[in-house]
């Protein structure tokens, strides 16, 4: 998706030149109105003053970028330390949402592998297959996940059955629950960009490396990995910036204990207990990483171009 | 000697890919059939749950949710279609102009935005300009998410129609509408159609961005099953789950069908 | 001389289709071997078999008497120059060159150093830090030569390496893919389906067909000596005309032309009644009383030479070639010719 799409060159010979501004005044109007300006306006929301029912009072203040990186005590007049709840928070949503990217990896990796490998008939197969949980709605196959996971639920019942375990395994409210269901939501967005990358990938670059007394593991790492690179990246983009603003893995498999960025936002814009400045202060913040990454991204495939 | 393309544990690896991908699902969809009132114990096979959706005590609430549900997607998914034509156009047919690298960014800017964000700043908009949340405002921010789902198939496509179709009927006298609705339409329809399924079902979709606009009162079926689910996963949760599981395959089938008859015409 | 590669009736299946029927055939070494036939005839195949990419379903291979089957590509002392190249589009034309070398536990320092002096052999050092996608398809032709090499095969095969580029490099590379092959002594099986290709450069042509060996031997002997139909119709141009044999002795044929002349050959055949017989358009010339009779129907100017287009009073068409010289009397069209036959013109076929 980022940059996958770069305009090509056309010509001027189909006379739509002369209309693109009334053409395109429908995406600025919408996009514009309706995402650019609100996180704008979030930003300026980030710097105003809480209300208690919910919403702002429009004084300018940092008191919610101090909430979320200093502790100055429960009346707030001891000397300022740095709070650890909130980075504590946002790190634990790093560190899941890296841990999820790098088990797809690890499991999409040899699957898109085997898929563009097989013959056209069975690919085409396989390829639905893979394709099918994309497009199911995402809190369903959340929810599905809880129920088969659960303390009294088929798989806890059917190890039990087989006699591997004697009590039911407490997965429901752990982290290992949250990282399952990341891995579980966003698997196929691994899975479909390095197939597009393998497919595209010309074997016989493998024949060649084996040729030249490479094993076959080696050809992996020094040939295949390298070269469908780009297509790795972009998967690991497109499921580590949804795992880390994830809501519904945490909020519906975790517990008070595996709390994520997603969670920490949403309950600031829930009811009386809110704070909406600080729910955008942690907006802001999660904006941020998620830009720094995408950034990063861009300036590696800039780079790989201009090799 | 096996070739090249052999790697030894990706057999296994892709069944295991499948196995946690399909487990849960097929899981619920069994149990929605389960004739017992226990989640957990097994009461042989019935549709009591499936006909409980449509006559039981929440009945009401899914239909409603349903209803506004379908009709947001379908609407949403129709307008975001007709401006990502519209985009797509301007934007590959249009030559170089200023600030297209800007609009570029800017159609695909909900891609980057996490929606947890655009969750919040939707909201905190439709609040500062105090536009009451409710079905309107859902709408809206469906629509501008959906633009560039919708855009991305349409212009893959219109990159891959040369422009030489257009020129020669412009050469036969049709005007750039004629030439628009005889020539260029019909040869992007694949990827319109393309474009709207998948807009339509990240509409149908949605959870986050919905549950923070929708206002008090108004729900969508992912918000009234996240509802329920919050009191515990009930038999009936299941038989809907079950069937949006079966439309979105429908969905799938169709896409899938479109695209290869989009082969077929492809220049 | 000893053996380098000895192929025992090898077959090649794929699923029900065959793409190699019981090949024989044994290429010595320091020999520059070609193996010469139409596109899906088997070339690809065979050499696949000999690199380690496919396994024979049946026969053997031998590589200097040791029977390779079961051996992957990387435990195989052959080195491919594959047809479209294949050049690691992520490493430098260096790193390229250096990797089969890398591969064989060879130090930095040495590897380093043989490459660069492969890409000197190559007239490539300047290009050394280069990436693939930054060179010339003639460029990108040499590293993929030159990465074949470095690690010293002791078979270096090449498939088709010469036909994604253009005439003038392909002639070119043809004297300096000879020139390699004699410098370095390595055996060179050489795929092409381009006749002129395997005539210029090779010691020895097998000519497939249909998975099949029709003929192998020197340049001379295929081009003078063709033993079937296929033979003599691929390589180069020629007349084949239905005949009666009437004896065969000594490797020489009686044979009754159309007509009714009737003359004498050297055959492959070697049993009297219906053959073909191959008869080169070069090697006739237009005499007063001759073999055959023709009408000339049309007279085409190729430059070195005039093709004449005719037709044999018994209906067969007929193709002719004089040399354009100033002496050369040029038939007008329509007109009727007898045509002498040159000594060595005719050739009795198998088929
Ligand atoms: N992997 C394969 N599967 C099925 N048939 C193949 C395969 N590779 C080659 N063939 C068939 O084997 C025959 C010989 O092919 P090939 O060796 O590539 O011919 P050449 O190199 O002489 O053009 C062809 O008919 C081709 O279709
Ligand atoms: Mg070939």
């Amino acid at each position: 998706m980022a940059g996958g799409m770069t305009p090509a060159p056309q010509g001027n010979g189909t006379g739509y030149r002369a209309i693109v501004g009334p053409l395109l005044i429908p995406t600025w109007v919408m996009i514009g109105i309706f995402l650019v300006l609100p996180v704008l306006l979030m930003a300026v929301y980030s710097f105003l003053t809480k209300e208690f029912r919910g919403g702002v009072v429009w004084d300018f203040t940092l008191a919610a970028y101090d909430q979320f990186f200093l502790n100055r005590g429960l009346f707030g007049d001891e000397p300022p330390v740095i709070e650890w709840t909130y980075i504590t928070i946002f790190w634990r949503s790093i560190w899941q949402a890296a841990l999820a990217t790098l088990i797809c990896l690890i499991v999409g990796f040899p699957t898109a592998w085997f898929i563009a490998t097989r013959p056209a008939r069975t690919r085409a197969v396989w390829l639905f297959l893979v394709t099918v949980p994309y497009w199911v709605n995402l809190l369903i196959r959340t929810v599905s996940l809880k129920f088969l996971i659960r303390e009294n639920g088929p798989l806890n019942e059917s190890l039990m059955a087989l006699g591997l375990i004697t009590d039911p395994l407490p997965l429901v409210n752990t982290n290992l629950a949250v990282q399952l269901g990341l891995f579980y939501s966003y698997l196929p967005f691994m899975v479909l960009p390095v197939y597009a990358a393998v497919e595209r990938y010309n074997f016989a670059l493998s024949e060649a490396a084996a040729d030249l007394y490479a094993s076959r593991w080696v050809t992996l790492r020094e040939i295949v990995l390298p070269v469908v690179k780009p297509g790795i990246i972009a998967g690991c983009i497109l499921v580590f910036v949804p795992s880390l603003g994830a809501f519904l893995a945490p909020d519906l498999l975790g517990g008070a204990k595996t709390f994520m960025i997603g969670s920490l936002i949403d309950e600031q814009f829930r009811g009386s207990q809110g704070n909406w400045p600080f729910g955008a202060a942690a907006a802001m913040i999660l904006m941020t990483l998620v830009l720094i990454v995408l950034t990063v991204y861009a300036r590696a495939q800039t780079k790989g171009d201009a090799r | 000697m096996k070739g090249v393309r052999h790697y030894p544990g990706f057999l296994a690896m892709a069944v295991a890919c499948l196995v946690i991908l399909y487990a849960p699902l097929i899981v619920v969809t069994g149990y929605s059939f389960n004739g017992s009132t226990s989640i957990t114990t097994w009461g042989g096979f019935s549709w009591r749950w499936y006909a409980d959706v449509f006559t039981g005590p929440d009945a009401p609430r899914f239909k409603a949710a349903a209803w506004n549900s379908i009709t947001i997607a379908i609407l949403a998914a129709t307008t975001a279609t007709a401006i990502a034509v519209a985009a797509s156009v301007a934007m590959i047919r249009g030559g170089r102009f200023k600030g297209k690298s800007a609009t570029f960014a800017l159609i695909n800017l909900p891609l980057m935005v996490p929606e947890i964000v655009t969750a919040v700043a939707t909201l905190i908009f439709f609040s500062a300009i105090g536009l009451t949340t409710g079905y309107m405002t859902i709408l809206i921010a469906h629509i501008t998410f959906c633009i560039p789902f919708a855009y991305l198939p349409i212009a893959a496509r219109l990159q891959g129609i040369e422009e030489t179709y257009e020129q020669a009927a412009r050469d036969l006298y049709a005007t750039r509408a004629q030439a628009f609705r005889l020539i260029l339409l019909p040869l992007m329809m694949p990827g319109i159609l393309s474009g709207f399924l998948l807009a339509f079902i990240i509409s149908l979709d949605d959870f986050i961005i919905t549950n923070f606009v929708k206002g008090a009162g108004m729900e969508t079926l992912p918000t009234a099953i996240f509802g329920s689910v919050k009191q515990g996963i009930k038999p009936n949760i299941m038989a809907i789950s079950t069937m949006m599981l079966a439309v979105s395959v429908l969905f799938v089938t169709l896409s899938y069908l479109v695209n290869r008859i989009g082969q077929r015409t492809r220049s | 001389m000893s053996t380098a590669i000895d192929i025992r009736s090898v077959v090649k299946r794929y699923g029900t289709a065959t793409a190699l029927h019981g090949v024989s055939l044994s290429i010595a070494d320091n020999e520059f071997f070609t193996l010469l036939g139409p596109s899906g005839c088997g070339k690809t195949t065979l050499l696949r078999c000999i690199a380690g990419f496919e396994d024979v379903t049946e026969g053997e291979i031998r590589l200097f008497g040791q029977n390779i089957a079961g051996l992957d590509p990387n435990h195989r002392p052959v080195n491919t120059v594959f047809q479209q190249y294949a050049l690691f589009p992520h490493m430098s034309v260096l790193e390229n060159v250096a990797f089969g070398l890398k591969m064989k536990g060879v130090s930095l320092s040495d590897r380093t150093a043989r490459a660069g002096r492969m890409l000197e052999m190559v007239h490539l050092s300047a290009f050394a830090d280069r990436l693939p996608a930054q060179l010339s398809g003639g460029q990108q032709q040499r590293v993929a030569l030159a990465r074949a090499l470095a690690p010293e095969p002791k078979v270096l095969l090449l498939d088709e390496p010469l036909s994604a580029l253009d005439l003038k490099l392909r002639q070119a590379m043809r004297v300096e893919l000879k020139t390699l092959q004699e410098q370095t002594g390595i055996t060179f099986i050489f795929v092409t389906h381009d006749q002129e290709e395997a005539l210029t450069m090779s010691d020895r042509i097998a000519v497939m067909s249909q998975g099949r060996v029709q003929q192998i031997g020197t340049a001379r002997d295929i081009y003078e000596a063709p033993v079937n139909r296929f033979v003599a119709d691929f390589i180069g141009e020629t007349n084949l005309l239905e005949v009666t044999v009437d004896r065969i002795e000594g490797g020489i044929a009686r044979v009754t032309l159309p007509g009714g002349h009737t003359i004498t050959c050297p055959t492959a055949a070697t049993t009297p009644g219906k053959h073909h017989i191959s008869i080169r358009p070069e090697r006739l010339s237009i005499s007063a009383a001759g073999d055959l009779t023709a009408t000339v129907e049309r007279v085409v100017y190729l430059g070195t030479d005039l093709q004449l287009l005719a037709r044999l009073t018994t209906g067969e068409e007929f193709h002719i070639r004089l040399q354009n010289s100033a002496r050369a009397q040029v038939p007008a069209p329509g007109s009727t010719v007898a045509l002498h036959l040159e000594e060595g013109a005719a050739r009795l076929l198998a088929d």
